[in-house]
C-alpha cells in the first residue's frame, strides 16, 4: 500500500489552488480498525490528504526542487464524517509563500457540505545528498508528485 | 519608542491565530515562549504571517536570530558573554538587551521574545 491520501487532483492553478478528491472505500484496512463498528475515515488522514495537496500545490511551484515538511497545524476543525462511499473533495488555497515554507488553507467538503477547515505550515528543508551527490527529492522518491499525472490533470490545467 | 496601536493590533490578531492564545493574554509584554507557550516551529508561523499581513520580507535570523551555543567567544558557562552580548545588540536592536544583560544566562535569553520586541522590529522595518 502506498501512503497516497488523495486519488487525484481535479484542479491545479499553479501556487495558486488545488482541488483533490480522496473517494473513501470500505474495502480500506483503517476504516475498520479506526472505530470498530462504526466505519468512518480517520481525522488524521484527512489531515494528510489535504496536506497532500498543499504540499504537491507548494512544491510543484518550484518544480520540486525544494524538499516539502509539513511544519504545523495552526487551525483544523472537523465539522462531520466521512464513511464508505464518499467522496471527499479537498480545496487548498496558498495562502503565504516564502523562500523558507508557506501556509495554506484548505476546507473538505462532501458535495456541499463542508465537513473539515484549517490551515496547514509548511517549511523547506535542505534536501539530503544522493548516492552521486544530487539532491534527493522525496517527491520523487516517494513517487507523491506522480498524483498530478492521475487523470493527465497536470498537462489539463498546465498555465498556458 | 512607544509601540504604535496599529502594529500591535495586527500583531495581536497574528499570534491569536498562530499559537491559538486568547487575545487578553498578548500584551507587550508577554514572552512568546513563556507566556504564550510558542515553540520553535511557530516562529516560522508567526514569520509568514506577518509577512503577509504587513506586505514585507523577513530574512532569516533576522527578527528570531538563532546563537551559536557552541561558540565559546558567545557563550561560556551557559552565559552569554560580552562579545556576545554586543552581538546580540547588534543583531537585535528591537530587543530589551540591556535588561538581559543583568542575568544573561543562556536558559533566559527566550526572554527577549516579547510581544513588545516584534512590534519595535516592525516598526524600524516599516519606518514608523
Amino acid at each position: 500500500m502506498r501512503w497516497f491520501w488523495i486519488d487525484r487532483f481535479v484542479e491545479f492553478e499553479r501556487g495558486k489552488h488545488a482541488v483533490s478528491v480522496k473517494n473513501v472505500s470500505l474495502s480500506e484496512e483503517h476504516i475498520h480498525d479506526h472505530v470498530p463498528g462504526c466505519p468512518v475515515m480517520p481525522a488524521s488522514l484527512m489531515i494528510e490528504g489535504m496536506a497532500q495537496t498543499g504540499g504537491i500545490l507548494l512544491a510543484e511551484a518550484s518544480d520540486f526542487q525544494k524538499m516539502v515538511v509539513l511544519a504545523k497545524l495552526p487551525k483544523i476543525t472537523f465539522h462531520g464524517f466521512a464513511t464508505p462511499g464518499d467522496t471527499i473533495r479537498y480545496h487548498v488555497t496558498m495562502m503565504q509563500e516564502t523562500t523558507e515554507g508557506g501556509i495554506v488553507e484548505c476546507k473538505g467538503y462532501i458535495g456541499e457540505r463542508l465537513i473539515c477547515e484549517g490551515e496547514i505550515c509548511f517549511a523547506f528543508l535542505e534536501a539530503p545528498a544522493g548516492e552521486n551527490g544530487s539532491s534527493v527529492n522525496a517527491f520523487a522518491t516517494s513517487g507523491l508528485a506522480s498524483i498530478l499525472k492521475v487523470g493527465k490533470v497536470q498537462q489539463q490545467f498546465q498555465p498556458s | 519608542m512607544a509601540v504604535s496601536e496599529e502594529i500591535f493590533a495586527k500583531v495581536k490578531d497574528i499570534l491569536v491565530d498562530a499559537l491559538g492564545v486568547d487575545d487578553d493574554e498578548v500584551t507587550p509584554q508577554a514572552t512568546l515562549m513563556g507566556d504564550l507557550g510558542a515553540e520553535s516551529i511557530d516562529f516560522l508561523d508567526i514569520v509568514f504571517r506577518l509577512e503577509k499581513s504587513f506586505d514585507i520580507k523577513i530574512p532569516r535570523g533576522e527578527l528570531f536570530p538563532e546563537v551559536d551555543a557552541a561558540d565559546t567567544s558567545l557563550v561560556a558557562d551557559g552565559v552569554i558573554t560580552p562579545k556576545g552580548l554586543e552581538e546580540l545588540k547588534t543583531r537585535m536592536p528591537h530587543a530589551d538587551v540591556a535588561t538581559f544583560a543583568k542575568d544573561p544566562r543562556v536558559d533566559k535569553i527566550s526572554g527577549l521574545f516579547t510581544v513588545e520586541m516584534i512590534c519595535k522590529y516592525l516598526q524600524n522595518k516599516l519606518g514608523k
